[in-house]
């Protein structure tokens, strides 16, 4: 069975600011406030809309983190969950536009 | 005719504000309440008050939502219009100083957002010249180390903090909402010396936060309210500026005078151990 992409992009109706090299996030519609530590900044940063999230965990986060592929792609997927749960990234089976500038 | 407008003149934090109503009870009122942050300078805004059957006091949630170029603030008890453009708005609400605050509180925070200050649930006192400020959740101490203070302290808030930037980091101003002590701030301001977050405990002690964690913290007792994208991107920007330039400690705190000391000590201590750090800079650096 072929694998299904996941695409993910960051919300517009988010601010975001990386400090100390942890990504604090905002979501302006409700409030609610996040900080992400570095594996979960590389994913967010990278989440352009067009590229994979299989190619994010593939080329930025095995590459700069030393990670077990199988594990880091399981622990992507979770965490892209959560944030899009509340607002923060969206997902897609199709590429996106992502929303910020 | 319709009755004379009688104006007050309200300046907390440095930013005059008028506050107009036609009725005569009501401008005694807000007269008698701003008592001491009266001011005869020029406002930078007006709000008209029209005094009108609203619903009763509510913990209702605020709304804070552009219309236009217009804000407009919604709560039970009170509805309010505001051009930040022309610097004037109207508000309707009944005739209780607890809608007044309210307002007044939200078109500061607004203010404020755009010229990267805060309105902070903090307590805040001047020592020494310099104001330390005192924040936490609900019950973490802000009212009992207001009341611990010693008679030399000025008390600038036992509730909402006002924050501003200057040329070397924030000040803090006095204001006159009252949290538990029901008694309001001195007009008066100081530069911001530190920020403690307080938890009460068995022992007095001071522990570094991570930026990261004063950040959370910080934008955990920032009074924000609207929903604009721009203005949240703002805030957090601030509230990022601030952790940078201000020091900002957990206060672990026994709530007896004592705890004065540590913070009376602060400054001399946070300086002696950046003289340190400054030591053992290498000489080629």
């Amino acid at each position: 069975m072929p694998e299904t992409c996941i695409y993910i992009a960051r919300s517009s109706a988010i601010a975001a600011r990386a400090l100390a090299g942890e990504m604090m996030v905002m979501n302006s519609a409700d409030s609610t406030f996040f900080t992400l530590n570095e594996v979960a900044t590389t994913i967010f940063q990278a989440a352009d809309g067009h590229t994979p999230l299989r190619d994010i965990v593939r080329d930025h986060v095995c590459e700069q983190f030393d990670v077990d592929p199988e594990q880091a792609q399981a622990d992507a997927e979770q965490f892209v969950a959560e944030l899009s749960g509340h607002g923060i990234l969206l997902v897609s089976s199709q590429p996106l536009a992502s929303e910020t500038p | 005719m319709a009755a004379p407008q009688k104006v007050a003149c309200v300046e907390i934090g440095g930013i005059p504000i008028a506050l107009s109503t036609c009725d005569e009870g009501f401008h005694d009122l807000l007269r008698q309440r701003y008592d001491g942050f009266l001011s005869s300078s020029r406002p930078e805004f007006e709000l008209e008050f029209d005094l009108t059957s609203m619903g009763p006091v509510s913990d209702d949630d605020v709304r804070v939502r552009r219309d236009g170029d217009d804000w407009l603030i919604e709560r039970g008890d009170f509805q309010a219009r505001w051009d930040p453009r022309t610097g004037r708005g109207s508000v309707r609400q009944n005739a209780n100083p607890y809608s007044l605050d309210s307002v007044l509180r939200i078109l500061h925070s607004l203010i404020l957002a755009q010229r990267g200050g805060f309105l902070l649930h903090a307590a805040s006192a001047i020592c020494d010249g310099r104001a330390y400020l005192f924040s936490g959740v609900s019950g973490a101490g802000k009212t009992t180390m207001t009341r611990l203070a010693p008679a030399d302290i000025t008390l600038l808030t036992d509730e909402i903090s006002y924050l501003r930037p200057n040329a070397d980091g924030y000040s803090a101003f006095g204001t006159p909402f009252a949290g538990e002590l029901a008694r309001a701030g001195e007009n008066c301001t100081a530069p911001v010396a530190a920020l403690f977050f307080l938890e009460q405990g068995s022992e007095n002690r001071v522990d570094e936060l991570p930026s990261a964690e004063a950040v959370r913290r910080l934008m955990r007792n920032i009074l924000f309210f609207a929903e604009d994208q721009g203005l949240v991107e703002k805030l957090l920007a601030t509230a990022c500026e601030f952790v940078a330039r201000v020091p900002i400690r957990r206060l672990t705190f026994y709530p007896d005078a004592r705890v004065w000391d540590r913070v009376r000590n602060f400054e001399r201590n946070f300086a002696g151990d950046f003289a340190g750090n400054l030591q053992e800079v290498p000489e080629h650096a």
